[in-house]
């Protein structure tokens, strides 16, 4: 059915198609008024949110069951959606200050985004890896939009040189899979899987974890994040810290726990030892970072951590959708509070890179009072703190690594928490305890975000039901 | 009823509101924001002495509770589960009585961001005040870790030269206790299905087989907080870069919310452990009190004196519970009282000298009685009431502990009595010194001559613990009343062999 098949697709549908329109509209919008562009793309996602919304929470398959549409991509989508609108508001005064104003950014940034919804609605191998290549490959161009600063070139490629790295793994583990199921249908996969040759089948999902971790940020393929978070534009960086991760964790539960729940005990081990790596090393490593951006890239590497720490059980059958609901809420608190951090960043970059040492937010306290308490909520939230949603987002967590057994990963966690206390109180303590003269560039849009962020973060910690709710109901 | 009018959920909530009416008037304003802080908490005074009226003494149970679904994480509901009994009723007066007490001594010693020191107050009292009502494991834990972020401000912000060093070292160390706690509770919620204290309690079965780990887990969370020895390494820094705000609620409170854990969670889930580990706990509570009184009396600064001798008297509380019977529990609990009323008082009184010689040397002082005969005379009464006079509070509750100790079977020796008796000595010694080189011999610096005695604000401040002091030392029957049946509902639950 045609029909079902468009609708099963329709956000992706609609973005891509306004992608394609505003790369021709942007033509006649003159050159010193990108706003324009800007205000367009954010009403195209804008209407896709509405549709994503609308769409309703059962599950439908389309295109002879190439793509899906449950209550699983649903919440992706809209967060993924969401993060996409804040990125444009922090792109839309920052590319303007710093000379960077060109209308394909918005372009590229919703073709990436329409990747990684594609991403949370993939059913099937090869779509798995189209959404993956038609997210990276425009963001591969926007970490260099700031040509000519050598660290957005070198961020640019670094990123791209790893990330085909990343899509050969990907490949080649799909067709390893495929050889020996002989389907890269997900469900067939799983269908298939008592007949299939163990060892190929092994070495294929391994390959495709290497490939998954490296868009998660997991150690130990991280070695990309902090320089490209770095060397990108910082609304780049402040967007791939949430889409890139939110598309990576929908690729790893979607096909891990659709196909190769089997496998699950074979790859335990590998899951836990990864876990906990991406947890001490994301943790310690950011604890010697004096640069906000490499900062918040580590601890996006500690936060894929904890939520590679709930997939571990995930072929667990009486886990399984405890430790899915517990990922996505953490997920969609982690998102909120990323992207205010990076509000907060880009608020206070100046040109030529500067303003965004730790030493450069001395005395924000008492000079931008709201710029401040926002990215002490995000600090807060990020740590775990009572009263924001991270708390929760952690707890949650935790706990679905001691109910499912594992209580030295949670034991782990749990320590390395007290260590990224450290480095986030950091912020903090340079914030409200240093005096300094800190200069914030951003606009009021910025600012608005991230106190926006920072209100829901702490609202949602009193009434996390709802989102509670949501991430629940969006088991795979 | 319902759930909001209940007066212990208005109790935790009434500061917040303060708070939330205080940022919204301008941070120039410093006046009205310190009179309306200082009104907030006089109000919350006010609304724990009528949750006293409402109190059934006689009843050693649970009262007034309140239970209130708030978040279900798959399967674990966690619940605004509130109750109060005779413990936590004098620990929730304890709070609500030295917060605007605190909040006086801050009137002009705190000139720099004025609203957001009443803002971080505020949200302290609301938290301890949580930690002191919450049934349920994962509120009482929420509560735990949000004392922790106000009081980090107030040391970091406004603190001495190394408040920041100070500040970190305190939050990371409670942070690293509660961690093994959560790990605790969510080992024992997914065992029981739920995280409510009373129900977990007849549920102990389920998790008997970890019981000595999760004491552990519970028990160094609570000794960090009291804190024991030897895990009582942040305190010293944290009290004396604290502002004396900070210090008299850090002293007064939030110690006591590491005994209080101790009663509450770990005697109540795991009394049979607790026994097998009286003699450990008693051991280092002994050891604490020798080793605070000792260290205590070597100090130079004042502060860190007072600090030090909190780690001492802890000691005793920690070893009148340890002794497991009802005149042990009875006196570390009403120690807990007098604690927070001698040390806050004491702290006070550096914060008072500290203000007007902005020194805490011992050696600058000497002779001060001739200039500030009122606090001479003030401070006399409170180091006695320190000492454990006979009279005054302190004599009442170290000499139940004393006593509790010396009978306990828990315990299995008279030595921890013995050895106990003779930090009451030690005690004098240093308190005694202390007196001594503050406030008699003559003058020894020219600079002391002009210091100004006490005014009307100063004097108010440290009335009420000065009264507080006779009250308990000559007549404690009603404090007694009050804790006796919870005392006795306690330890209903421990078998001593």
């Amino acid at each position: 059915m045609i029909q079902t098949d468009l609708y099963v697709l329709l956000p992706v549908i609609v973005v891509i198609a306004w992608a394609l329109m505003l790369l021709l509209v942007d033509l006649w919008v003159p050159k010193n008024r990108k706003g324009i562009t800007a205000g367009l793309a954010a009403f195209g996602l804008a209407i896709a949110l509405g549709f994503s919304l609308s769409q309703s929470g059962s599950t439908l398959q389309g295109f002879s069951g190439m793509v899906v549409l449950d209550p699983f991509a649903r919440f992706l989508n809209v967060l993924i959606l969401g993060s996409g609108l804040a990125a444009i508001a922090l792109a839309y005064d920052y590319l303007k200050r710093m000379g960077l104003e060109r209308g394909e950014y918005y372009t590229l940034l919703l073709i990436s985004i329409s990747g990684m919804m594609l991403m949370a609605q993939a059913h099937d191998l090869i779509i798995v890896f189209l959404a993956l290549e038609l997210l990276s490959i425009p963001l591969y161009v926007l970490a260099g939009f700031a040509r000519p600063r050598l660290e957005s070139e070198e961020a640019a490629l670094k990123y791209f040189l790893l990330g085909a790295f990343a899509s050969g793994f990907v490949l080649y583990g799909v067709a390893l899979i495929f050889g020996a199921t002989g389907s890269t249908n997900l469900e067939s996969i799983m269908g298939s899987i008592g007949s299939a040759n163990p060892a190929m089948l092994l070495i294929g999902a391994g390959l495709l974890l290497v490939g998954f971790g490296f868009k998660v940020a997991a150690v130990p393929f991280h070695m990309w994040a902090p320089d490209v978070y770095q060397g990108a534009p910082t609304p780049v960086s402040g967007f791939m810290s949430v889409g890139v991760k939110a598309a990576g964790l929908a690729a790893l539960l979607r096909v891990f726990i659709v196909a190769l729940p089997a496998l699950a005990a074979d790859l335990t081990p590998l899951l836990y030892a990864l876990a906990i790596l991406t947890m001490l090393v994301g943790n310690l490593l950011a604890l010697a970072q004096t640069n906000l951006k490499r900062l918040l890239a580590y601890s996006s590497i500690a936060n894929a951590g904890y939520l590679l720490m709930a997939f571990v059980p995930y072929g667990n059958t009486a886990m399984v959708a405890e430790s899915n609901a517990a990922m996505l809420f953490f997920m969609a608190a982690y998102a909120l509070g990323s992207l205010g951090a990076w509000a907060v960043v880009v608020s206070l970059e100046r040109a030529e890179g500067r303003g965004l040492e730790l030493d450069d937010y001395a005395g924000l306290g008492r000079k931008y009072p709201w710029l401040a308490i926002a990215m002490l909520v995000f600090m807060l939230s990020f740590t775990g703190a009572p009263l924001t949603l991270g708390f929760w987002g952690k707890f949650y967590l935790f706990k679905v690594a001691v109910d499912a057994g594992f209580w030295p990963l949670a034991l782990v966690g749990l320590l390395t928490s007290v260590i990224s206390a450290y480095y986030y109180l950091r912020v903090v303590v340079v914030m409200y305890m240093q005096a300094g003269q800190p200069e914030a560039q951003g606009d009021r849009l910025v600012t608005l975000l991230a106190v926006a962020l920072a209100v829901l973060l702490v609202l949602l910690s009193f009434f996390p039901g709802p989102l509670l709710n949501f991430a629940a109901l969006a088991g795979l | 009823m319902n759930w909001w009018t209940n007066p212990l959920v208005i109790l935790i909530a009434f500061p917040l509101a303060g708070a939330a009416l205080i940022a919204l008037i301008g941070s120039r304003q410093t006046r009205l924001i310190r009179w309306l802080a200082l009104a907030v908490t006089l109000i919350e005074f006010g609304l724990s002495l009528w949750l006293l009226a409402r109190f059934n003494p006689a009843d050693g149970n649970l009262q007034l509770m309140v239970d209130q679904p708030w978040v279900d994480l798959f399967g674990l509901p966690v619940r605004l589960l509130l109750g109060v009994d005779g413990l936590s009723l004098l620990m929730v007066l304890l709070t609500t009585l030295l917060t605007p007490i605190a909040i006086l001594s801050t009137w002009t010693a705190v000139e720099d961001r004025v609203k957001g020191f009443m803002l971080f107050f505020l949200l302290l009292e609301s938290a301890m005040l949580g930690v002191f009502l919450a049934l349920d494991l994962v509120l009482f834990f929420l509560f735990w870790e949000l004392t922790l972020i106000p009081m980090y401000f107030l040391i970091g912000i406004w603190g001495g030269a190394r408040r920041i060093m100070a500040a970190v070292k305190f939050f990371l160390f409670t942070m690293a206790g509660s961690i093994l706690m959560l790990l605790a509770i969510l080992y024992m919620t997914n065992a029981a299905g739920t995280a409510a204290l009373p129900e977990l309690m007849q549920q102990r079965a389920l998790f008997s087989g970890a019981a000595l780990w999760l004491f552990l887990a519970f028990g160094i969370a609570f000794a960090i907080k009291v804190p024991m020895w030897p895990l009582h390494t942040w305190l010293p820094d944290a009290h004396v870069e604290a502002p004396t705000a900070g210090s008299v609620i850090l002293a007064a409170v939030l110690l006591k919310m590491g005994a209080y854990g101790f009663l509450r969670f770990n005697l109540s889930l795991f009394p049979q452990t607790f026994v097998q580990l009286a003699p450990w706990i008693g051991g280092l509570a002994v050891v604490g009190i020798l080793y605070g009184a000792a260290v205590a009396y070597a100090q130079k600064d004042l502060k860190k004196l007072v600090a030090y001798s909190s780690v001492s008297h802890l000691g005793f509380v920690m070893l009148g519970i340890a002794a497991l019977n009802p005149q042990g529990l009875a006196g570390a609990v009403l120690q807990m009282v007098n604690h927070g009323v001698s040390t806050g008082a004491l702290f006070l009184f550096v914060g008072m000298l500290y203000e007007r010689r902005h020194t805490r040397d011992l050696a600058d002082f000497g002779g001060l009685w001739k200039v500030m005969p009122i606090l001479g005379a003030l401070t006399l009464i409170i180091m006695l009431s320190s000492v454990g006079l006979p009279g005054l509070n302190g004599f009442v509750g170290e000499f139940n502990i004393l006593l509790g100790a010396f009978g306990s079977s828990a315990l299995g020796s008279f030595w921890f009595a013995a050895l106990a008796a003779l930090g009451v000595v030690l005690a004098a010694a240093y308190l005694l010194k202390m007196f001594e080189q503050t406030f008699l011999g003559p003058i020894k610096h020219e600079e002391n001559r002009a210091l100004l005695d006490l005014n009307p604000r100063e004097i108010i401040t440290l009335l009420p613990l000065l009264v507080l002091m006779f009250w308990i030392g000559l007549y404690p029957a009603p404090f007694l009343n009050l804790l006796n049946p919870t005392v006795t509902q306690i330890l209903s639950l421990v078998v001593v062999p």
